[in-house]
């Protein structure tokens, strides 16, 4: 098979070029397909990332209708008018101008981005994080806290917050509202949809949706210092009752999560963090969290001073 | 009371970090000192040995003369492209390594410093003073004039420009660089969360550089609109400066929002104030919206005159004048107004709403609009012409081959949906790695390449070249193709260390090798340099002509390298690419004939002046000092800079006048050597 | 062919002022972005006073008026030495520049004296984002001014030394449209900043 294609490709013109290239093409579709697609968007398990996944393949399709003839032809005309001494190919030094022929680029790129830009309105509106799934179910609330460098999920509903593990029923919409106490960071879980900006003071949004158990990687995307990389976590999708064991399980911790428990523990930095859970939470905390970078004297411990996380730093 | 003196540079810590990190790093650091100072000592050598300080002084520091400027900023983009390409290897070697249980040979205080590193060189250090060497080189000389509008402030543009290489790589030896990308996002490069030097180096670096592309831009603008030679309209001049001309545009309307906004940066660290903390009122979404007003022209800055290298490139190769020349110029035109009308696309996942994302994704789409015609123009340059495959057109293939794939990927990442996913992965870095290396940097090697012969006198060893060539464009997909994917697998940018479960490492394995393949095209590209310099007087490298190309603009019309005055004779065109068909007639620049009767006339220049470097070592000083918190001396840079310019502006005795026997001696001698050539 | 009298001749001849002029058009044209992005992030930060004062507490208008009014005026006698440069009389250009120069004075004067004042009532740059983007706008303004003002007193020495040619004709000129320009982001900052706070 290989030998075939390679064969099939230095029978092709531009034979330098080209079987450099098949190579290298070559090389990279093989590891593609060598079974690691578990991962990331390329394994859509949510009902957003399926619906991303699938426009990123639509996109790529329309756009292959003309990239792949603007390849073709740049390198098929390059060789075909190139400077050789018996090149019977014809030459016209003076053709520098055709109006139907740039009326002609100038109409199909303008088609395509019109067929892809009315998919964008449509998708940039349906696949808008901030925008509530549709679902029989009632949604779980989850609200997420960046931290350095972990991340806090407080269930509201639940009264019990974990670190670095997100456990969340199938079938039921989840709806996750998103701050920081520490520099900007980017909340994800590319296998069920993605993704948005965690930043202090603020609270953004992420709806995401699944029937499919399993257990999926959450990430931070947005670079935030030398623990970046381990602010890693996994999220167990499972059925409604093994979540609500799961639930159970996390109650029974003794920890309680406070304001005072927050500001001086969680908030100084660390890295590679152990999974944690708290049994019960101060209720309202998170808001108490949002007010506390925007007002003066809001929340438990004020106003955060940002010269303190550093020296309490840890790492 | 030490700190009073010597501000920072009194704590050890910061002075040395290294000192305080394991034996493993400190080994990198002590080769790397080790490589400086070779570096150095031979330098500094060479020169006192072969006694060219007085050279390099008179000749080339302080020069006002474009050409050489030209070679100034090659020189010194070159030695940057080389530490960025270090930094790059060493990223690419880290994150083959960093799987599981291993966490690589760099600890993450280091592997941060060489990612924002990387970046912050290889676009303010490499691929702004490459483009500014190739307006130098070209743009005076496409439109006839005798030199820029400002000559002087040429030279201060390109010394303000070193001050910037030389403050951030200073951190190589004292301090540390900036750890936070290379945008410095806040709050992460605010001082509660940075609190090192690292980001005040990058501050004053990328801000005192800036200026100079700042004054730089005014500059072509100026040139450009005011210096044309007679005839020479607009609609009559040659596509590279029209492309020189849009980026100029685009420099001096974005330019100032990087000062203010590095500014704002600066003065939450230096005087306390909240303009992106994450309390008091700080607004950290601003500071992100205002780098992306100037970072995303920035793009274009660079990638323009790139277009309108591969046009001149296309054109001359193919023998053939670009096809559909208006509409090149109006896309370029279209691209600059919209390129200022999409920046929030860098940012959709900040939440703002979905009428506003879905507007940013669709204007960022119409901008692959103009830039599709390009490319359907270009190919139809070649079309029914006669193409010579120098080293340049191969740039300008591979070009083809690979700008289409990131201009496709870039619309991809363009639709908020999907950059919903791809934001911050790496898929966006090969994105842009796929545009700036495809488009960007195979355009200036093209360009270099291209205009070499002008600038020397000889050409560049062709089969070395095309060595390059395919070393650059094989490693290309080698290295980024794999980004592509690991993107689509969940893999983040800026990662020092992963988890082996992911199943990363063979993709970065690849990768890791697609970067030692651009290693050896960098290799080859130094042979070649090597090879041509050392046989630069032999046949098939020396053109005396000043016409390697068989070019068809004004450039090609006088000496390689040019006279200091450019031209003997004022040049006068007609038409575009003039001087291709004054050559089928046998006429000269000014439409007269070859053969010369009428006499050579005094030609007004411009002196050189040491100025544009003095005015430089002060902010060199008052950057230092600011970086270091020194405050005495900060001042005493502030006023010295200040008492310089205005020692300048007093100064009246700036220009002189070339006498015509010059001029004639200087072009009969030019004359017998080509009519040496022919014998 | 070697006499240098005639390469003077050819120097005054061959001054190309307009390049000079036209550059320094465009310059200004950038630092007007520079004050529109500040001006903009103003805008944004103006009401996050995180508890401080806002503007209403701090800005007296009269005081700011006269300020005003005597920035305006240092243009009108700007605008006098341009009239006179055209007349050729050095001594009169010198005079009027002199009184421009201190009107520009009292207006940094006075501009210093406001922030101090807020300074000792403990409203600094460090209180809240707005009064950040205050104190900085309105600065930058103030250093832009100061510029002129030393730019000033460079050409009124030159003017002295060198007298009405055509190269200090062209500097008076520069130096005019950067004081007007000066004059107009005034009146932006006067409306936008003390006229809308004050409200």
């Amino acid at each position: 098979m290989m030998k075939a294609i390679t064969n099939l490709v230095s029978k092709l013109p531009l034979k330098g070029l080209l079987r450099n290239m098949g190579v290298v093409l070559l090389v990279i579709l093989s590891l593609a397909l060598s079974g690691c697609v578990s991962e990331g968007i390329l394994a859509p398990k949510g009902q957003v990332a399926i619906a991303e996944h699938r426009l990123i393949f639509f996109a790529v399709g329309l756009m292959l209708i003309v990239v792949i003839p603007t390849i073709f032809m740049a390198l098929f005309f390059g060789w075909r008018y190139r400077e050789k001494t018996q090149n019977n190919a014809k030459y016209e030094p003076e053709w520098r101008h055709n109006t139907l022929l740039e009326v002609v680029w100038w109409t199909i790129p303008c088609i395509i981005i019109l067929i892809l830009g009315t998919v964008t309105w449509k998708t940039t509106h349906s696949l808008d994080p901030f925008k509530p799934l549709d679902s029989q179910e009632a949604p779980v609330t989850i609200e997420v806290i960046s931290l350095d460098w972990k991340w806090l999920f407080i269930y509201p509903d639940y009264k019990i917050a974990t670190i670095n593990y997100l456990c969340i029923p199938t079938g039921r919409p989840i709806n996750f509202k998103i701050t920081a106490a520490a520099p900007m960071n980017s909340f994800i879980i590319p296998q069920l949809g993605g993704q948005i900006y965690a930043m202090t003071g603020m609270t953004t949004q992420l709806h995401l949706y699944t029937d499919t158990p399993g257990s999926y990687r959450g990430f931070g995307a947005n670079y935030t210092g030398i623990g970046f990389a381990g602010m890693q976590f996994v999220t167990e999708a499972t059925s409604p009752d093994k979540f609500n064991s799961c639930v159970k399980k996390i109650q029974e911790t003794p920890d309680t999560l406070t304001s005072d428990v927050f500001w001086k523990q969680l908030v100084p930095q660390s890295t590679d963090d152990p999974v944690r859970y708290f049994g019960s939470v101060e209720s309202g905390l998170f808001d108490k969290i949002v007010m506390s970078y925007m007002m003066p004297g809001m929340g438990d411990n004020a106003v955060p001073d940002e010269h303190a996380i550093m020296n309490q730093s840890n790492h | 009371m030490l700190e009073t003196f010597i501000g920072k540079l009194s704590n050890p810590h910061e002075v040395f970090p290294y000192l305080y990190e394991p034996v493993s790093q400190q080994l990198i650091i002590l080769s790397m000192f080790i490589f400086i100072i070779i570096g150095g000592v031979a330098l500094v050598g060479g020169l006192t040995y072969f006694k060219k300080w007085g050279y390099l002084w008179r000749e080339w520091i302080i020069t006002v003369d474009h050409k050489r400027i030209a070679v100034m900023y090659f020189v010194v983009a070159f030695i940057m492209l080389f530490r960025g390409f270090v930094d790059a290897a060493m990223m690419r070697t880290q994150q083959a390594l960093a799987s599981g249980d291993s966490t690589g040979y760099l600890i993450p205080q280091h592997f941060d410093q060489i990612f924002t590193a990387h970046g912050v060189i290889m676009i303010f250090f490499v691929a702004m003073p490459l483009m500014f060497a190739l307006f130098n080189i070209a743009v005076p000389l496409q439109i006839g004039a005798r030199d820029v509008a400002f000559p002087f402030l040429n030279s201060l543009s390109f010394w303000l420009f070193v001050v910037g290489v030389v403050l951030a790589n200073m951190s190589l030896l004292i301090g540390d660089f900036a750890h936070a990308g290379w945008l410095a996002y806040p709050p992460f490069s605010e001082l509660a969360y940075s609190p090192s030097v690292g980001t005040d180096y990058y501050i004053w670096a990328v801000q005192i550089s800036g200026l100079g592309s700042l004054l730089s831009g005014i500059n072509f603008f100026v040139t450009i609109v005011k210096m044309r030679c007679p005839g020479m309209t607009l609609m009559k001049m040659p596509i590279f400066t029209w492309t020189v001309f849009f980026s100029c545009i685009l420099i001096m309307a974005s330019f100032p929002v990087l000062t203010v906004d590095l500014a704002l940066l600066a003065l939450d660290r230096y005087m306390d104030m909240h303009f992106f903390t994450t309390s008091y009122g700080g607004d950290q979404m601003m500071y992100v919206n205002l780098i992306w007003m100037w970072g995303h022209p920035e793009v274009y800055i660079l990638v323009l005159p790139a277009f309108g290298i591969y046009s001149e490139i296309v054109a001359t190769f193919s023998k053939k004048p670009l096809f559909g020349y208006t509409t090149m110029v109006w896309a370029s035109g279209v691209i600059t107004i919209l390129s200022f009308l999409v920046w929030l696309h860098h940012f959709f996942t900040m939440g703002s709403g979905a009428d506003v994302n879905a507007f940013f994704g669709i204007m960022t789409m119409i901008i692959s609009i103009p830039t599709g015609v390009k490319l359907f123009n270009w190919i139809f340059t070649m079309y029914r012409g006669r193409i010579t495959f120098t080293s340049p057109m191969y740039w300008m293939m591979g070009f083809f081959a690979t700008f289409t794939i990131g201009g496709m990927t870039g619309v991809m990442l363009s639709v908020p949906g999907i950059d919903f996913q791809a934001h911050n992965s790496t898929f966006l870095v090969a994105h842009f790695h796929n545009v700036i290396i495809g488009g960007v940097v195979f355009g200036y090697f093209a360009g270099f390449t291209y205009w070499f012969p002008k600038m020397f006198g000889f050409r560049l060893n062709e089969r070395l070249g095309k060595c390059a060539f395919w070393c650059w464009i094989i490693g290309f997909f080698v290295a980024f193709m794999p980004l592509y994917i690991l993107g689509g697998m969940g893999m983040t940018r800026r990662l020092y260390h992963y988890d082996a479960a992911t199943g990363f490492q063979p993709f970065l394995i690849v990768a890791a090798i697609g970067a030692a393949i651009i290693a050896v095209g960098v290799v080859f590209q130094v042979l070649q340099l090597i090879v041509s310099i050392k046989n630069r007087h032999k046949e098939g490298y020396r053109d005396v002509t000043g016409d390697p190309w068989n070019g068809r603009t004004l450039e090609w019309a006088t000496s390689s390298p040019p006279a200091f005055y450019n031209f003997a004779h004022d040049p006068e065109v007609n038409c575009i690419d003039a001087f291709w068909y004054d050559k089928q007639k046998g006429l000269d620049v000014d439409n007269k004939p070859k053969i010369r009767t009428e006499p050579y006339h005094d030609i007004h220049m411009p002196k050189d002046t040491a100025m544009g470097f003095i005015i430089s070592v002060f902010v060199l000083i008052l950057g230092f000092a600011m970086v270091w918190h020194i405050w005495w001396l900060a001042i005493v840079g502030v006023i010295c800079t200040i008492g310089s310019v205005i020692a300048r502006a007093c100064n009246y005795d700036i220009d002189y006048y070339v006498k015509a026997s010059t001029v004639e001696a200087i072009e009969t001698k030019h004359q017998q050597e080509i009519a040496g050539a022919k014998l | 062919m070697s006499a240098t009298p005639m390469v003077n001749d050819h120097h005054t001849h061959h001054f190309d002022g307009s390049k000079n002029v036209f550059g320094f058009w465009i310059y200004i044209m950038t630092d007007c972005i520079l004050f529109a992005t500040l001006f903009a992030v103003y805008a944004v930060l103006h009401s996050h006073t995180y508890g401080g004062p806002h503007g209403k507490e701090l800005f007296s208008l009269p005081f700011v008026l006269t300020e005003t009014m005597i920035l305006l005026t240092s243009s009108f006698s700007y605008g006098l030495a341009m009239l006179a440069r055209n007349t050729g009389n050095k001594n009169i250009v010198i005079g009027w520049l002199w009184l421009t120069f201190f009107l520009g004075l009292s207006f940094i004067s006075m501009e210093i004296y406001e922030f101090h004042a807020m300074y000792v009532e403990g409203n600094t740059w460090a209180t809240s984002a707005f009064l950040s983007s205050f104190f900085t706008l309105v600065s930058t303004h103030g250093l832009h001014v100061s510029m002129g003002l030393i730019w000033m007193l460079t050409l009124i020495y030159q003017i002295n030394k060198h007298g009405i040619t055509a190269v200090t004709k062209t500097k008076l000129t520069c130096l005019g449209l950067f004081w007007h320009f000066l004059d107009i982001v005034w009146i932006f900052v006067f409306s936008v900043v003390y006229l809308m706070g004050a409200i």
